[in-house]
């Protein structure tokens, strides 16, 4: 099993917001996590990705039978779980092909393998910029600096691909995209499926479900899966919304 | 945090100022103390003719009437100034030395600091790589001096202060204190009365000095300080970047560096001044020690459509107290101001500029970026004037600082007089604090903490960084990372 998360309880600061989650992803696969506001699905990526602040109570997650939780957050990065963040960061005076061939070699080094050489990090970048439709000069401007709700979600996808990660985490990627833009980057999502990636796309609507197909849907309401199901569930859902799980937790 | 990476990190803060050790050599000194009878000592020991040690003397007796100043946001006991030393130098024989005649412990000390003395290791080094010349100032006195003959060939003299006030009085007489007046502050009056050696360049009408000047001071006694001045000048048309740096061994007492540097620019010249300053900050925990750091830095823009600037990157003292000046007289005239100044642990920076515009058609551009860790405090102090007959002057200020933690201080005290109508001053200032979404961001993409913060900071000084010459831009970087090591955590 790829990522295995057991009765995970985790709090921030005073609340506890997971009260015994479970969930096996296996590689391969893609599931989706949907459920209503507040019930838990940021809080379930910044967990699983070692943010501080968050606390883990009681509960294990393990990648491929390691311990994540005992990780700090570059270790796990390097360890291929990477989170598209729902409200990407501006990060000033660093360049995004600076910022991410730092972020690629520090992945290496962490792994022990070699630094990616200037010349294949570029070219490899062109091709990735190409397919996601990404004006190349954007990528020589400070990250996310300035850039429009769409561009940066378009970059979130071009940093992971660039990554490659095995763990990928979608947190709310749907947000802020028009039609055409969600297409491209679902398109950008699709082209990293494979037998060894697993994928756990969070999201509130099932919209981008439409573009990226799960294998799997689980309902997140209250801190727990509250349901599961195949890509009807993320219908069934759409069309009677969360009502139904919120009362019962 | 895990307690491991605890262990390493306090581990890391104890070997985080690098340049800490001290050199055991002969060594001699004035009397502790300050008198008349001192400055006649020093003065003697180098040399000197008649008419400087009056200027001393005179400067001495200005000092005695005034009182330390007390309008800087920094706070420190009452220093005991018959408690030091004003003189420690080598036991050497005075004058300037060839290589084999410097003792080997101190070739020794600049080459643990990566400082090349030697000329043929200079040329050894990479193909193409640019050539630097050095003065290097060892407590009171210049040891060595590197490149002195090509540089002569051109016409540009390079020395220590001393050996200028001997080979070159008609120089020093005309500019010496026509900037910083003897009297112009306590600081600079007790240096003009104990001033120990600097550097001395000179560079002729028309010339465009061959390689970057650089001068390297090192405090190496205790009990001590340093008084080094500076006075450098650029004749019409003339372009000269210099450098300095400055290390210190790591004492419980504090150690006060009072120097003044005057910079004298003529019709059409150009003077890049670039300073890395990492005195000893004193114990990040006890504020134990360090270096205190007072200088006077200024300007003159005499010739029209001359330029001056002032680059620094301060991240080491206790306390720092310093404002690189320009007097913009010539018409046309230009000055720049680019700062970076670091404070980690219990270090207080006040820093910053005055740009006095004088002269008609006059420009200023002051880039400010201060960074507060730890339990520090970092203000920033910038002057912008423009008086009636500078018709035409035109200043812009960018002031930035950066927090990091919950326990620093950032402040930015500007002051703008403008006492003409033509004149434009445009003042940007932010405050930021490096935030926990950044560098959680930046972690979950691959970078340990440390790393994050090294990479969010480095964008926050970019622009002042790329001002700095090349080869010790990359240094600067290294050293911002290593200022600011355990700041997050």
């Amino acid at each position: 099993m790829m990522l295995s998360i057991t009765n995970l309880h985790a709090r921030v600061e005073a609340a506890e917001i997971l009260k015994g989650l479970s969930l096996e992803l296996p590689a391969g696969e893609v599931h989706a996590i949907m459920g209503p506001n507040g019930a838990g699905k940021s809080t379930l990526s910044y967990v699983l990705t070692g943010r501080q602040g968050y606390e883990v109570t009681e509960g294990t997650a393990t990648l491929d039978g390691e311990d994540l939780l005992a990780l700090e957050a570059h270790e796990r990065a390097a360890r291929g779980v990477f989170l598209s963040f729902q409200y990407p960061l501006e990060i000033p005076g660093v360049p995004a092909m600076t910022f991410l061939r730092t972020a690629l070699n520090a992945q290496h080094k962490a792994r022990g393998e070699p630094e990616v050489s200037a010349t294949d990090f570029l070219k490899r970048a062109r091709e990735v910029a190409k397919q996601l439709k990404m004006d190349f000069d954007m990528l020589k401007r400070p990250l996310n600096v300035g850039f429009s709700g769409g561009e940066k979600k378009r970059m979130e996808i071009f940093q992971m691909a660039m990554l490659s990660p095995r763990l990928l985490i979608l947190d709310e990627t749907d947000s802020g995209l028009d039609i055409d833009a969600l297409k491209i980057v679902a398109d950008g999502v699709n082209a990293l499926r494979s037998p060894d990636r697993a994928m756990l796309v969070i999201t509130h609507y099932q919209r981008l479900l439409d573009y990226i197909r799960p294998d799997r849907v689980h309902v997140l309401a209250a801190g727990r899966i509250a349901a599961s199901g195949g890509p009807e569930l993320a219908l069934e859902l759409e069309r009677d919304g969360y009502d139904k799980y919120a009362r019962a937790a | 945090m895990p307690a491991v990476k605890q262990t390493v990190d306090q581990v890391e803060s104890l070997e985080r100022y690098q340049h800490g050790f001290v050199t055991t050599i002969d060594q001699e000194f004035a009397p502790k103390g300050l008198s008349a009878d001192i400055v006649r000592f020093i003065s003697a020991k180098k040399q000197e003719p008649e008419w400087m040690l009056e200027w001393r003397l005179a400067a001495y007796e200005r000092w005695l009437a005034m009182d330390e100043p007390d309008w800087a946001k920094v706070s420190f006991p009452k220093i005991d100034y018959q408690d030091s030393y004003y003189y420690a130098a080598p036991k050497e024989k005075i004058g300037p030395m060839s290589l084999d005649e410097v003792d080997p412990e101190i070739l020794a000390t600049y080459a643990k600091l990566g400082i090349p003395l030697r000329e043929q290791e200079v040329l050894a080094g990479v193909q193409g790589a640019p050539k630097y010349a050095v003065d290097a100032v060892f407590d009171s006195v210049s040891v060595v001096t590197t490149f002195k003959k090509e540089l002569a060939a051109v016409g540009v003299i390079f020395c220590s202060f001393s050996e200028a006030v001997r080979e070159h009085p008609e120089l020093v007489k005309k500019y010496l204190g026509t900037v910083v007046p003897a009297s112009d502050n306590y600081f600079a009056c007790l240096n003009s009365a104990v001033f120990s050696d600097g550097s001395f360049v000179y560079v002729p009408p028309g010339v465009r000095c061959p390689m970057e000047l650089s001068t390297y001071f090192r405090i190496n006694a205790a009990e001590s300080g340093q008084f080094e001045r500076t006075l450098i000048i650029a004749d019409a048309g003339a372009y000269v970047s210099y450098l300095e740096g400055c290390t210190a061994p790591m004492r419980d007492e504090n150690q006060l560096h009072a120097a003044v540097v005057e910079l004298v620019t003529l019709d059409d010249a150009e003077i890049k001044y670039s300073t890395v300053q990492n005195w000893y900050p004193g114990d990040p925990e006890t504020g134990k020690g360090g270096i205190y750091n007072f200088v006077t830095k200024r300007a003159d823009c005499r010739g029209d459509r001359s330029k001056v600037s002032w680059t620094q990157v301060e991240t080491g003292s206790a306390i720092t107290w310093k404002y690189p000046s320009c007097v913009l007289r010539g018409k046309d005239s230009v000055g720049e101001f680019y700062s970076i100044a670091i404070t980690n642990g219990r270090q207080q920076a006040d820093t910053g500029t005055k740009m006095i515009h004088l002269g008609e058609g006059t420009r200023s551009r002051i880039i400010s970026k201060g960074i507060s860790a730890g339990r520090s405090s970092n203000t920033y102090r910038g002057l912008v004037s423009a008086h009636p007959k500078a018709k035409g002057a035109r200043n812009f200020t960018q002031c930035d600082s950066l927090l990091i933690g919950k326990t620093c201080a950032a402040h930015t005290v500007p002051y703008i007089e403008a006492r003409n109508g033509q004149t434009v001053v445009e003042h940007e200032a932010t405050t930021t604090r490096l935030s926990d979404d950044q560098l959680f961001y930046v972690m979950q993409r691959g970078l340990s903490q440390e790393e994050a913060v090294q990479l969010l900071v480095n964008g926050f000084v970019k622009d002042v960084l790329q001002e700095l010459p090349m080869e010790f831009a990359v240094e600067a970087q290294k050293l911002v990372a290593i200022s600011l090591e355990g700041s997050v955590g």
